[in-house]
């Protein structure tokens, strides 16, 4: 049996999601204070939760159908997105591990979609 | 008063080290029995929702809140889901003043717990060379990210 594109796109797509939930969540910690009553009025923490939440829908969506072996490490492709949104919003720098990884992972996810057939 | 000497401190940091060994470990072990649990849960969602595209999904936001309601009495879904919660507090406790970059090899084992037990577990799963070779290069790719250089 073939895992069928909708749920590989599906899980893409809340990978994608779910990097930029990071994204919040860092910005959350940053803007981190003391008292209970200051963290639930942090808003980037909250908005960080929430697209956590809707990535894990678009997720569970994708493998309702399809294999596991197949579906569970494109979720890996969430590191690439970190890794870009890191450079961009946080000005964290490339480094030569992170390009070597990056492209590893890319590879992997590739040659797991060469393997679905 | 209680006087430490160095190599107490030097114990201490080495058993503190192999302390969050440990949990992040252990968290890649549940982590992995919390995804088979989500997909023998959405494997139950129901045929209505099966065939989902991202394309539909996006058009018709309905289809979107239905799967979210139908997903929270999902028993297997709930179980993975407080899986996840504790997984989330372990990694707090072994990650608090350690670097997370330097235990990325070993949460990159999720990957091949997640393997393992889809074939041992899941129906219709197979490995072949092209997903072997996938998941050694998303291994080997991930525990690479966080070196320093």
């Amino acid at each position: 049996m073939k895992t069928p594109l909708s749920s590989i796109i599906l899980v893409l797509f809340g990978s994608f999601v779910g990097s930029f939930g990071a994204v919040f969540l860092k910005l959350g910690a940053e803007h981190m204070q003391g008292s209970l009553k200051r963290i639930l009025n942090n808003y980037w923490l909250a908005t960080g939760i929430v697209l956590y939440l809707l990535s894990s829908v678009f997720y569970m969506m994708g493998v309702a159908q399809g294999q596991l072996t197949v579906l569970y490490p494109m979720v890996s492709i969430g590191y690439i997105w970190a890794i870009v949104w890191a450079r961009l919003f946080f000005k964290e720098p490339f480094t030569r591990s992170k390009i070597g990884g990056l492209a590893a992972i890319i590879v992997g996810v590739a040659l797991i979609n060469l393997g679905n057939a | 008063m209680i006087s430490t000497t160095a190599s107490e401190v030097a114990f201490d940091s080495k058993a503190a080290a192999r302390r969050s060994f440990l949990l992040v470990f252990s968290c890649t072990v549940i982590g992995a029995l919390a995804q088979i649990l989500v997909k023998q849960g959405t494997a139950q969602l129901g045929a209505h929702h099966l065939h989902l595209t991202l394309g539909q999904v996006l058009h018709r936001p309905e289809l979107f809140v239905q799967f979210s309601l139908d997903m929270m009495t999902n028993l297997k879904l709930f179980i993975g889901y407080c899986m996840y919660g504790v997984n989330t507090f372990l990694m707090a406790l072994a990650l608090k003043g350690r670097e997370l970059s330097r235990l990325y090899p070993i949460i990159a084992l999720t990957y091949v717990w997640v393997t393992i037990l889809s074939l041992f577990v899941l129906p219709d799963e197979h490995l072949n060379f092209f997903r072997t070779m996938g998941i050694v290069f998303i291994v080997g790719g991930v525990s690479v990210l966080g070196l320093r250089k």
